[in-house]
């Protein structure tokens, strides 16, 4: 904890530049809400991938709201202004037809779209998950499984793993590979961007970066089941050099995660606390998605009414680092 | 196998109070309500004239009924909802997860299945026979089966409350979490069944309908003299055939899973969860446009009608309807951007989400110009239209940041999502069938509604949806994700407390709602509509009495051009020489109620697995339909003579 600590008052310290990406928030953080709360939602972006995205929501938002503003007016404008009692207002009973409106009222929607279409276009492709982030740092390997409820990840280059927290370092891509050991889930860092499915027998990737070290709140976004809402972990993105560290101290504690201790893990429940293991099945991810190891199982099948065990009992098991 | 399959005595909640009093209390007042209609001998009024009635205008009524109830029932969940997340920081609240997993997969159930989808089609079975100048729609007994299936869902949906448990899925039942690996329980099925007996309902209502407004429209009714609210009806009938059977087919593959083994979208043996997401999105985006376009038509009557003018670019609005109608179909994937698809892919399903914006812009600035140059009068209606369109712009401006797929990689499955949609189906959808049953209700019943509770009704229905909903927005950009039964993010509550205020305005709006209904008809000799036109309207329905007889028009309307009677009215008409004609009248049918029942029985006891009384059920729906196909007599017959003798003493008085 005490490292987490000191991560915290880095981030505190950093500069006070005005990165385009700080530009970017700050107009955000206008034009979307003025609030106090814009310092860890999605609007407060700390990576490469959710700055991009936020940009391409604001200049969304700016091309709609030059007609969308007008629009309102208009019709607050025209409701007031042609109400019957206002003698002085223009009466047309029968105008309802003109060409030339008819014109403007196609064509003004149709070139907002045209905008808004590039902005799709480009924005798909230079955002889309499966694409490697422009680094001259090598990525980072992290494979993804979403359990019921609980997150595991696996380090295959280090040989590690971790259960609801998340460490990386900070400004190296890291390349996530994802699947389900159950259900449906959605792996979800709003701070740092794209949000992406979980699925079992399958995988997804996604590439995010985290700027600058810091702790950012990681979720499950797609509804999964009685423990859903428990379903979050700490993503922590520490200094370049302290990662090294923090996977030496994980390779000195906790247990090793093989098919039968990833099985018990895969039981629907939530963890205490989260949880390193020292090793790692080699395989262990590819059985996941190839479904040699079966995928987990739900509640039992028992009495017809609620059938669901009541989640949160605690694993058995490793000690928390 | 046992003599009532799964179902025991513990499917009945006696360990949660919650749900076993709210059930309670449901079936104190249905049997309340029966047994005092027993008790003063209502009950043959109500079985010929309502329930057995295969009138369009009664079943729409009834229709509109079921929506308005289950208004409340869906509004209760909401409730629930907002006061849980209100108070659940680091806290457990009151609802377990095991409640709140049913409580929102109830409420989205309910709200779009039987509210909103009845709410509309009520309104079109009322309105579009009567905007096209004729005596009923194509296929009376079958309109009446269709409600009485719907009524059917519903019921099962409210069975779960007391009986069982309803699905912990969510309105959309995703596998692998909805297959009985995951929910072992029954409240899938619950869900399943309702929605497949429902949608068989809804077909059959939108066969009906597309039939009757391309095959029996009133002399000289060209389609392009039509009402648009005829038109939107038409687009939204077509959707309802084109897309319903997907429903129907995907629901069924759920089932065999589910009862039978197989393995559409299980994890395991190749089933796939991905064919499921596209094949349930490939109904479920046109359905929003099934609800929202028949709003679209109310909106365009309401508008034109309280302006005092034609509705501008008529021509616009129809084109408009129908390529919203086409690329209904076009725009499914939007729902799962973040499942993976390529960047391609997504792009495309991108741009064709936003070119919906385009029709629908027209639209928006057709009403505009219509306002223009208007003499707008400020009726009950009317507010809801100018609250619809301020509205409704928001809802299509955050729909389209949507639709952007790297704003969606950051938004999807969030409250800002929630807010959006909610943002379209309440200011779009419910503020539309305010309008119209504000508009239609004294076409209905012979007398206008309050129109001072109604404004006060509105008022709080467009504050507190604004109170209750751009929290949700603010929300989704702090990382909010929907569906949390509790949270552990303080800067999250002081919104969500908001957001539950937002909802207490709404209960008043609501009440006030039922206080207007209450005060009308109690006053409804003051607010008497003896005219049939109380709103200067432009369309035919407000050309015969208020109600209108069981045959609508003693005559025929001859339409000589669009805005029909308004043309009738700058015209003299020749009273004189009115040539009656011997009128068919569809005779009453018990057949939608009798064969509901059978449905009913036959869905609960598929449920519980109750095999014997599955074959019951489902022996007894067949019989009763082929009962009426053998039926000897369809029609009563009401002679020249007695057509006029009703119409010389119904005349409207201005006529």
């Amino acid at each position: 904890m005490r490292h987490w600590d000191r991560v915290n008052d880095r981030r505190d310290d950093a500069g006070q530049g005005m990165t385009p990406a700080r530009v970017v928030r700050a107009v955000a953080c206008l034009v979307a809400l003025p609030l106090a709360g814009c310092g860890t939602g999605v609007l407060a972006p700390r990576g490469a991938v959710g700055s991009a995205e936020v940009m391409m929501l604001v200049d969304a938002l700016a091309i709609m709201l030059t007609i969308v503003v007008p629009t309102i007016v208009a019709t607050l404008a025209f409701a007031w202004w042609f109400r019957a009692s206002n003698t002085r207002a223009r009466h047309l009973p029968e105008w309802a037809h003109s060409n030339q409106v008819e014109m403007v009222v196609w064509f003004i929607p149709l070139l907002v779209i045209l905008l808004l279409s590039g902005v799709i276009w480009t924005g798909s492709h230079a955002v889309d998950p499966y694409r490697p982030l422009g680094s001259k740092v090598p990525p980072l390997e992290v494979q993804v499984v979403s359990l019921d409820w609980k997150w595991l990840f696996i380090y295959p280059a280090q040989g590690i793993a971790s259960v609801d927290a998340l460490t990386v370092p900070a400004g190296t891509p890291i390349h996530f590979t994802l699947t389900s050991a159950s259900v449906m889930s959605a792996f979800f860092v709003p701070q740092l961007g794209s949000m992406i499915y979980t699925m079992n027998g399958m995988t997804d990737q996604l590439s995010l970066i985290a700027d600058r070290p810091g702790v950012f709140a990681g979720r499950s976004a797609h509804f999964n089941g009685d423990g859903f809402a428990d379903m979050h972990f700490a993503m922590t993105a520490v200094p370049d050099g302290d990662f090294a560290a923090w996977v030496a101290r994980a390779k000195a504690a906790g247990g090793t995660l093989d098919a039968a201790a990833y099985r018990g893990l895969a039981r629907q429940g939530v963890l205490a606390a989260p949880v390193t293991y020292r090793a790692v099945a080699p395989t262990l991810f590819a059985d996941v998605v190839a479904q040699r190891i079966a995928p987990a199982a739900g509640p039992p099948l028992t009495s017809p009414a609620s059938t669901v065990p009541k989640h949160g009992a605690p694993e058995p098991g490793e000690p928390r680092t | 196998m046992t003599l009532f399959g799964k179902l025991t005595w513990s499917a009945i909640p006696f360990d949660s109070p919650l749900p076993l009093f709210a059930s309670g209390v449901a079936a104190l007042a249905i049997v309340g309500v029966l047994g005092w209609v027993v008790a003063t001998g209502r009950f043959r009024y109500l079985w010929d004239e309502w329930l057995t009635s295969v009138d369009h205008k009664r079943i729409g009524v009834m229709y509109t009924l079921l929506a308005l109830v289950m208004l409340l029932r869906g509004f209760t969940d909401a409730i629930m909802m907002r006061t849980q997340q209100a108070l659940a920081l680091n806290a457990p609240g009151y609802l377990p997860p095991e409640h709140y997993d049913q409580v929102f997969s109830s409420h989205g159930t309910i709200m779009i299945f039987f509210v909103a989808m009845p709410f509309m089609i009520g309104l079109m079975n009322f309105v579009v026979p009567l905007q096209l100048g004729i005596r009923d729609v194509a296929f009376p007994t079958l309109n009446s089966v269709g409600f009485w299936l719907t009524a059917t869902g519903a019921l099962l949906v409210n069975l779960s409350l007391g009986v069982g448990e309803f699905a912990k899925t969510g309105w959309l039942p995703y596998p692998p979490l909805s297959e009985l690996a995951y929910s072992p329980g029954v409240g899938v099925d619950y869900y399943c069944w309702a929605l497949q007996i429902s949608g068989v309902g809804t077909l059959l209502s939108g066969i009906n309908l597309v039939t009757t407004i391309l095959k029996t429209r009133a002399p000289g009714m060209s389609l392009l003299r039509m009402p648009m609210f005829c038109w939107t009806s038409l687009a939204s009938n077509l959707l309802i055939v084109a897309a319903f059977p997907v429903l129907t087919a995907t629901l069924a593959m759920l089932l065999l899973d589910r009862y039978l083994g197989f393995h559409f979208f299980t994890n395991e043996a190749g089933g796939n969860v991905m064919m499921f997401m596209n094949l349930i999105w490939a109904w479920g985006h046109p359905e929003v446009y099934i609800l929202i376009l028949p709003a679209f038509g109310i909106f365009s009557e309401v508008i034109a009608t309280f302006s005092g003018k034609p509705l501008f670019g008529y021509r616009s609005m129809v084109v408009a309807t129908m390529v919203i109608c086409v690329l209904a179909f076009m725009v499914w994937l939007h729902h799962f951007f973040t499942m993976g698809a390529g960047a391609n892919v997504n792009a495309v399903f991108g741009i064709m989400t936003t070119i919906i914006a385009v029709p629908t812009g027209v639209k928006v600035f057709n009403w505009l110009f219509t306002l223009y140059g208007g003499r707008i009068r400020y009726e009950p209606p009317l507010l809801w239209a100018i609250g619809f369109m301020v509205t409704f712009v928001i809802g299509g401006m955050t729909g389209v940041l949507l639709a952007l797929p790297p704003v969606d990689f950051l938004l999807h499955n969030s409250l800002f999502l929630v807010a959006h949609f909610h943002n379209v189906i309440i200011g779009g959808v419910l503020f539309g069938g305010f309008a119209g049953y504000t508009y239609w209700f004294p076409k209905a019943f012979g007398f206008r509604l309050e129109p001072r509770l109604g404004v006060a009704a509105f008022w709080f229905w467009l504050v507190g949806f604004y109170v209750a909903f751009m929290p949700l927005y603010v929300l989704g950009f702090l990382g909010m994700t929907r569906r949390m039964q509790h949270y552990d993010v303080p800067e999250w509550q002081p919104w969500l407390r908001v957001a539950a205020g937002g909802a207490a305005l709404i209960a008043i709006g609501i009440a006030l709602l039922i206080a207007q209904l209450v005060v009308s008809i109690r006053r409804r000799d003051s607010l008497c509509d003896t005219t049939g036109d109380p709103w200067d309207g432009r369309t035919l329905e407000w050309a015969t009495r208020s109600p209108p007889p069981a045959y609508n028009f003693a005559v025929l309307p001859e339409v000589a051009g669009e805005d029909a009677y308004w043309g009738m009215k700058q015209s003299v008409r020749d009273e004189q020489h009115t040539v009656y004609g011997p009128i068919e009248i569809p005779r009453n049918s018990a057949t939608g109620i009798v064969c509901a029942f059978f449905a009913t029985v036959m869905g609960f006891s598929l449920i519980w697995h109750i095999w014997w009384l599955v074959i019951v059920g489902f022996v007894g729906a067949w019989a009763t339909f082929v009962a009426f196909a053998w039926r000897d007599l369809a029609d009563d017959v009401l002679g020249a003579d007695e057509v006029e003798r009703l119409d010389r003493v119904d005349r409207p008085v201005n006529a």
